[in-house]
């Protein structure tokens, strides 16, 4: 029900607002009685004594009609890459090709089990073998470890690796160095691992202060997390120097590959020093986000890492493929540091992304990065002038421009102009983040995005930036055209209602 | 290329207002030796739609389907039947294509989907609370057990013999590089569960007890006294959650007292996916929701005063607190925990009842059939809709000749622990909805053939 009415509020009796439609909860829409899924047979009786649930669960049903109807008005409050620009720095919100949806499907993918006999399976162990080959060579890496659920899964494998290398070698180094541009899964993964986290000052022009992580290293430096291209959206150009001097004093070199969309096809990081790199396969290789996962994120290693690589991995073998689990890794891998996840990985993902890039090929893969890197420069250097880029005299930037608050009105800040951008009819682009920067706005477009769409929101964030500049008080209380104003975020937190009371 | 909208006048026209000469000026920071110039070379160039079709449908029919005939595995992954909106709905766009709702004004759906989750998952599980979705069982599984150390100050977990042996291989893997001390052993082929066992085991040095319901063997048990035991000792019991389908069935974990119940709910709605992605469960109890891991969704209202849903209490997670995180997850499994939340939505208390009636009913069925095979027990006195056989020989090179022969016939307890020599005649057999009668009269009569 419409209760207070905003400013530009018109009350209905639904409260709908024609195509906006609000929808209950399933907990005040369906019954405990009710079911949308007919059975051939009635419940046989059981007899399971005490262990018998006899209490009532509290777990409502709706009929199919029903089900669709709720899910697809949910739905219509999201915003989504299908329906327009999607600029989140860091994310790589690119286009998801619907023939990776089609073909993890196929009954062979969808429809097998991961501890079916091997030789049942053979067709999805070729899928993990050829996904890890494109890694591999994308990359100029030593091999692969597929079973990682997400990045920062991914993240906590390369860490294992460094820490299972380090134990290899009778040392026991407990300090990570992270740049303090670094997303917060690194420090939180190195901690997670047993490490102490040390941040590594950046330089005036946002990249890694080389001379002071010099200065830093020692015996006890266990390793460093760098993001390349970083979270400021520039190459790293002393990753080489960086890497010879983390390897000189007995480290390991982690990239976070949280960006790889931007030199994919362009640059293998093995040329770079790198000795482990998560990818993302739902950033670079097109696997949908699906509103906060399921993730995908194999991590590359260098020879120097690989004997230490997780359980389990597929192997060729003959004409066919074999697993490597717990019963023959003593012969073929005894130094693995064991199992990081429950069966082989996200298959799901597996398919999904090879899918994608069997489409792109080495000469599309190319593209991509050159693509994304030409719409994020196209972005920044359209918006100079009208936005503060602290970075912009550092070069040019590769897939993503950063701005920030620098020269707004008194009062106005990046929030004000996210939320402007949401009436506008685009999602915002990354707020605050990286923390190097204050007020920080990062903007991806990605390659999927074509001039006229990127012209279209270069002119929004413009008439956003002008209104926040001049201190529009409309633009303080953004947005106006939402399912939902602005949320109290405070109110969540201080008082928690996570699930339904009935 | 069919994903990319620039044309090369687009491109031309970009490079001008850039003010670049050419595509390489913009990755002029790029060390030279690092630079590719041409396309990687020994990897294929692009392809047509219906050219990556044909390459990946061949691929896939080199795997016999689950469907291809009587099926019978389960050990942490189930075959259930999905129905068909819940497919359909997680691919519309809006929830397959949006991220993480960080912004929530134009994210209610996903957010408003995620309380509905969790409140479902809560009641299923017993407890109070439940977070948005963990990556799988068996890393939550583990994320329970630092969550148990953060909570008690102690570093001792004892795990159940029953549990899964990849939940406790992930378990020894980080407690390896943690400092925790986990005490585990493989189970041994009795009938009845090591609990009681374990209650006696409980000292003041142990964080948690870790027990799986029902277990690797398939059976079940009351957890009260274990739960009480835990209590007086100041330890908590984590109780986890393979097959949700059966606490339609039997009594959950939060019922008797366990302190965080943890799964996988892979059951419902996502299907087998040869083994992710999956969806991890995680819930508690209220008093300890602010060491939880992962992302959580809470109700609030906006500035006009309506009900809306927000990610909260974020401050435990690693984008705000960095080193100082509850846990380095950063996602959780939006979609897959969608696909779990519709097909519940859909079943409802009354079909989800009678669906683990029927699962249960179905595998009674089945281990009266194949207990009737000279030299064929079945193990197990309770369970729900898996339990063990016992062979008069090896059950692995059972299953490769059942395989020979059209039937696939769970998991052999020699795949599992491959290094323990007693179990090795134990074969682990699910038994679903999605299993008929003939199914399992083919199961009998093969293995009958095969024993003989």
């Amino acid at each position: 029900m419409n209760t207070a009415g905003g400013a530009d509020d018109t009350t209905t009796f639904t409260g709908n607002r024609a195509l906006m439609l609000e929808e209950a909860l399933i907990f005040e829409i369906g019954s405990t009685e009710t079911t949308g899924v007919d059975f051939d047979e009635a419940a046989p009786a059981a007899d399971l004594g005490a262990l018998a649930r006899s209490a009532p669960i509290g777990l409502p049903g709706l009929s199919e009609s029903e089900t669709v109807r709720h899910y697809t008005r949910l739905s219509r409050q999201n915003y989504a890459i299908d329906l327009g620009l999607f600029p989140l720095g860091s994310c790589t919100m690119k286009h998801n090709p619907r023939l990776n949806e089609k073909v993890a499907r196929m009954p062979g993918f969808a429809d097998a089990h991961p501890l079916q006999p091997q030789e049942t399976v053979q067709g999805a162990y070729a899928v993990i073998h050829e996904l890890a080959e494109w890694l591999i060579t994308l990359t100029g890496m030593h091999s692969v470890a597929m079973s990682p659920k997400a990045g920062a899964h991914g993240e906590l494998c390369g860490i294992l690796c460094i820490k299972a290398a380090l134990e290899a070698r009778g040392e026991d180094r407990r300090v990570i160095l992270v740049p303090e541009s670094a997303h917060g899964t690194n420090p939180a993964t190195a901690a997670f691992a047993g490490f102490t986290v040390e941040d590594i000052p950046a330089t005036e022009e946002g990249r890694v202060n080389l001379e002071a992580l010099k200065a830093r290293l020692g015996p006890d430096v266990a390793g460093v997390m760098i993001t390349n291209p970083n979270t400021c959206g520039l190459f790293e150009r002393d990753m080489k120097a960086i890497s010879d001097a983390v390897h000189a004093v007995g480290g390991y070199v982690y990239c976070d590959g949280a960006n790889f969309n931007a030199i994919v096809g362009r640059v293998r990081p093995g040329d770079l020093g790198v000795d482990a790199m998560h990818i993302n396969l739902h950033k670079t290789f097109s696997t949908p986000h699906g509103g906060g996962g399921p993730g995908s994120g194999p991590v590359v290693l260098s020879e120097a890492l690989a004997p230490f690589a997780p359980l389990p991995f597929v192997t060729k073998q003959g004409e066919g493929f074999r697993l490597i689990e717990e019963e023959n890794a003593g012969e073929d891998h005894p130094q693995t540091f064991g199992r990081m996840t429950a069966f082989h990985g996200q298959m799901g993902m597996f398919t999904r992304a090879l899918t994608y890039i069997l489409s792109h090929g080495a000469d599309g893969l190319k593209q991509v990065a050159e693509d994304a890197v030409l719409n994020a420069n196209y972005v920044l250097r359209s918006l100079e002038g009208v936005l503060d880029a602290p970075f912009a005299a550092s070069g040019p930037c590769m897939h993503e421009a950063l701005f920030s608050d620098k020269g707004l009105a008194e009062g106005f800040s990046t929030l004000d102009i996210a939320k402007g951008l949401i009436d506008e009819g685009y999602h915002p682009m990354t707020v605050y983040f990286p923390l190097v920067v204050h007020g920080a706005m990062l903007v991806e477009p990605t390659e999927t995005e074509s001039k006229a769409a990127l012209d279209q929101f270069i002119g929004a964030l413009r008439s956003i930036a002008m209104r926040a500049k001049n201190g529009d008080p409309a633009l303080k209380t953004a947005p106006h055209f939402a399912p939902r104003g602005r949320l109290d975020e405070t109110l969540a937190a201080r008082k928690p209602v996570l699930a339904w009371e009935d | 290329m069919r994903y990319l909208p620039l044309t090369s006048d687009d491109r031309a026209a970009m490079l001008a207002t850039i003010g670049a000469s050419s595509i390489d000026d913009l990755f002029v920071d790029v060390p030279a030796e690092a630079r590719l110039d041409g396309p990687i070379t020994g990897l294929p160039m692009h392809a047509s739609e219906l050219a990556v079709e044909r390459h990946m449908a061949a691929l896939s029919r080199q795997n016999r389907a689950a469907g291809d005939g009587p099926f019978f595995l389960g050990a942490g992954a189930y075959r259930h039947h999905v129905p068909a909106s819940v497919d359909h709905l997680i691919q519309r766009g809006e929830f397959l294509t949006a991220y993480t709702p960080y912004q929530p004004e134009i994210a209610q759906g996903t957010l408003q989907m995620l309380f509905e989750f969790q409140s479902q998952v809560a009641r299923l599980l017993g407890t109070d609370v439940a977070n948005a979705s963990m990556y799988d069982g068996s890393t939550a599984c583990w994320e329970a057990i630092v969550m148990a150390r953060r909570i008690t100050k102690r570093a001792k977990a004892l795990l159940s013999t029953g549990l899964h042996p990849h939940y406790r291989s992930v378990a020894r893997t980080m407690a390896k590089y943690t400092g925790d001390v986990l005490v585990d052993a493989d189970p041994s082929l009795e009938a009845g569960t090591d609990w009681a066992a374990l209650a006696d085991s409980i000292d003041e040095e142990v964080s948690c007890v870790v027990v799986q319901y029902p277990d690797i063997l398939g059976r079940i048990d009351d957890m009260t006294k274990l739960a009480e035991a835990c209590e007086a000792a100041g330890a908590l019991l984590i109780a986890v959650v393979t097959e949700p389908v059966a606490l339609g069935l039997i009594k959950s974990p939060g019922e008797m007292g366990a302190d965080i119940v943890v799964g996988e709910g892979q059951s419902l709605g996502v299907g087998l996916q040869f083994g992710g992605p999956y969806v991890g469960l995680f819930a508690c109890k209220t008093k300890y929701v602010r060491q939880m891991p992962g992302r959580l969704c809470g109700e609030t209202v906006d500035a006009n005063g309506k009900r809306g849903f927000v990610l909260t209490l974020s401050t435990r997670e690693q984008h705000i607190r960095r080193e100082k995180a509850t846990s380095n997850i950063c996602t959780n499994s939006g979609l897959c925990a969608l696909a779990f939340s519709i097909h519940m939505t859909l079943l409802g208390e009354a079909g989800l009842r009678q669906l683990a009636a029927i699962n249960h009913a179905r595998a009674k069925a089945a281990a009266t059939e194949l207990a009737k095979i000279p030299g064929v027990s079945v193990l197990n006195t309770g369970f729900f809709n898996e339990f063990t056989l016992l062979l008069p020989t090896e059950a692995r090179p059972v299953i490769h000749k059942l395989a020979e022969k059209g039937v696939l016939g769970g998991v052999s307890l020699g795949r599992l622990y491959p290094d323990n020599a007693g179990l090795a005649n134990g074969l682990v057999v699910a038994v679903t909805e999605t299993v008929t009668e003939a199914d399992i009269s083919a199961f009998a009569a093969t293995l009958k053939e095969v024993l003989a």
